[in-house]
């Protein structure tokens, strides 16, 4: 993006000074690059787009309620966003919805190496393949499909860029646990996107052509 | 001579190599055994389309009006609270 971190927090802590000086538009600049990613760990948890949305306007109005708290050690979109999963969290919990894992069993790694899919007898997907609407439509139930903790390092890391670093403090986890939820997340979703058995998607499109070329 | 690595450890590694994010050794190491493995080899192209296309982004676009409504939203509590300190 070519603006250095120390560029990042000087130009955070002016406009944050601005907000406790009275100007409260500065506030909204200050959230306005992060809206995206607000949405988008929301709705990783909770699962649809109405409830992430109303997450994501209670996280920013607690950010500005809390302002004062927020002392810097952080990116402000780091501590933003970390209020915006408390705040998904609390609520899948208020609900009682059935989880496919329990959030308040300690977040173990997964035992073992992930073994991905061996599709090397059919064609990779290529690439041209992946410009189509019906692919980006699988991508998003194939991400949608994944643990809350893959998904979550695959949506900060891949579609919002965090840093490793960023994403271990807003997840609160260290970055080795990163590294390896990330791999796990794109392996799982390459291998969710992957031609069946008989080259039509698994995911249930039946769009696709065979792709085995026998 | 490069040391030669099992498949497991190159699926370990694989999404630190699409970052470059291993050392010198270790890569070679891994392109050695991507010229040998078939295998290996679709899953590095499969992941890395992964990567390329969840960077994309078309996938994930805020829900229409998300914008102002988030503006709206703060608006009104600032409203709110001015009109609180009058009292």
């Amino acid at each position: 993006m070519g603006v250095t971190e120390p560029q990042v927090h000087a130009s955070e802590a002016a406009l944050i000074e601005r907000v406790a000086a009275g100007d409260t538009e500065a506030f909204y600049e200050l959230v306005r690059p992060c809206e995206r990613a607000l949405f988008l760990a929301a709705r990783g948890v909770v699962g649809n787009d109405a409830d992430a949305e109303e997450i994501a306007q209670e996280a920013v109005l607690k950010a500005f309620s809390n302002l004062r708290r927020f002392r810097g050690e952080s990116k402000f979109s780091t501590w933003l966003i970390q209020i915006a999963l408390n705040e998904a969290r609390m609520r899948l919990r208020k609900e009682r919805r059935t989880l496919h894992e329990s959030l308040d069993q300690p977040l173990r790694e997964d035992e073992g190496d992930y073994v991905p899919r061996d599709f090397a007898d059919w064609r990779e997907i290529p690439l041209e393949a992946l410009q189509r609407k019906e692919l980006r439509d699988a991508l998003a139930r194939a991400i949608a499909s994944l643990a809350p903790k893959y998904r979550e390092v695959l949506i900060l890391r891949d579609v919002e860029h965090l840093s490793i670093a960023d994403t271990a403090t807003v997840l609160g986890i260290t970055e080795v646990s990163v590294k390896t939820r990330l791999l796990r997340a794109r392996l799982q979703v390459r291998d969710a996107l992957a031609p069946g058995i008989d080259g039509s998607w698994s995911l249930g499109a039946t769009v696709y052509k065979k792709v085995r070329p026998w | 001579m490069v040391i030669e690595i099992t498949c497991e450890e190159v699926w370990r590694e694989i999404s630190n190599y699409l970052e470059n994010d291993i050392s010198p050794e270790l890569r070679a190491r891994l392109e050695a055994h991507f010229k040998g493995c078939a295998h290996c080899t679709a899953v590095l192209q499969g992941a890395g389309n992964v990567v390329q296309l969840v960077k994309d982004g078309s996938v994930f676009d805020l829900p229409n009006g998300f914008s102002n409504r988030l503006y709206k939203r703060l608006q009104d509590r600032l409203a709110t609270r001015r009109r609180k300190s009058r009292r």
